[in-house]
């Protein structure tokens, strides 16, 4: 399983060989630190944790975080994140893990935490169709029903009504690489990928080719 | 941003002529028949430039057999194989979208003397 922290730096548009425009997201990969093995006997689940090198650190650590680098021997950083591995993948506290762990037309999942949108109506939060806006209508953006009546007489769990919008975790599946810039630890991903400029995503390897 | 300027450098091309809108431009696009690629070139009234970086774009209007066509070409796109600048024009707007209305004599652009 391969994966690695990165940032996102924006999205612009690039040409490939045809002069065809291709949509690209540049994420700054890397380069990553490992900072702790957790296996199946010690934690429960194999995983590594991730920490991304960034020209600037954190600025204030507390001393139980400082603990947890100064065992994996690494320094201070501001984002960490957990990748699941197989048992027996060897990746040690120090390891780093860089850019070019994945290679063009690779395909990966993308997480991030989405843009926050605030609180929200049914229409844009749930895709609703809403009313007509003219003739008459006194239907526009309102929910509309949300239930019966005397029975059962209570809304029902998980109704989708307005609410706080976004700011969560989202995966885009499979998204090509387009190329990796190794020297820069740089990315770029065919599509959009979640989140503001600057906010941290995690590249896996796609779940499914 | 900065980091996403130096993304796009690399692809963009350097053989771009000053021009603006109102200018008559010729555009020799790279056109790909089956397996033979040759150049066609279309010529006409520049009357918008539009976006920075490769995202910029502009769009060509002339007049075809009476009917207006416009062309809109990403300026960095390699498919364009050579900018040709025929003719400056000298005109007051930066998006000469007025000219959509305008037919004939009516629709001629001053020529502006580069000193």
């Amino acid at each position: 399983m391969k994966g690695i922290l990165g940032k996102k730096i924006g999205m612009t548009q690039i040409f490939d060989e045809d002069g065809k425009v291709v949509p690209v997201t540049v994420v700054k990969a890397g380069p990553c630190l490992v900072i702790q093995r957790k296996t199946a006997e010690t934690d429960g689940y194999d995983a590594i944790q991730l920490g991304m090198v960034e020209d600037r650190p954190p600025r204030k650590v507390t001393q139980a975080r400082q603990g947890h680098f100064d065992k994996a021997g690494v320094p201070a950083m501001r984002k960490l994140m957990e990748f699941r591995v197989e048992n027996g993948e060897e990746l040690s506290p120090g390891d780093q893990v860089v850019a070019s762990v994945f290679a063009e037309d690779d395909y990966v999942d993308v997480i991030g935490t989405s843009k926050g949108k605030g609180f929200q109506g049914v229409i844009k939060r749930h895709g609703f169709g809403g009313g007509r806006a003219t003739h008459g209508s006194m239907f526009h953006r309102a929910p509309g029903s949300i239930g019966q009546a005397s029975y059962p007489a209570r809304v029902f769990p998980g109704v989708r009504l307005p609410g706080r919008m976004g700011g969560k975790r989202v995966t885009v599946k499979n998204l090509q690489i387009v190329k990796v810039n190794e020297e820069e630890n740089l990315i770029y991903l065919r599509g959009a990928v979640p989140g503001a400029r600057n906010s941290y995503v995690a590249l896996q390897a796609a779940k499914r080719g | 941003m900065s980091q996403l300027l130096n993304v796009e450098r690399p692809y963009l091309r350097e053989d771009v002529p000053e021009f603006r809108a109102g200018d008559t431009i010729k555009v020799h696009v790279r056109v790909i028949e089956g397996s033979k690629e040759r150049i066609q070139i279309f010529q006409g009234v520049v009357i918008s430039r539009r976006g920075g970086g490769t995202r910029e774009s502009f769009t060509v209007r002339k007049i075809s057999g009476s009917v207006g066509v416009e062309r809109v070409f990403p300026l960095h796109s390699p498919t364009i194989d050579k900018l040709e600048v025929v003719r400056h024009g000298k005109v007051r707007r930066a998006k000469l979208y007025y000219l959509r209305e305008l037919r004939g004599k009516a629709a001629r652009i001053e020529e502006r003397r580069i000193v």
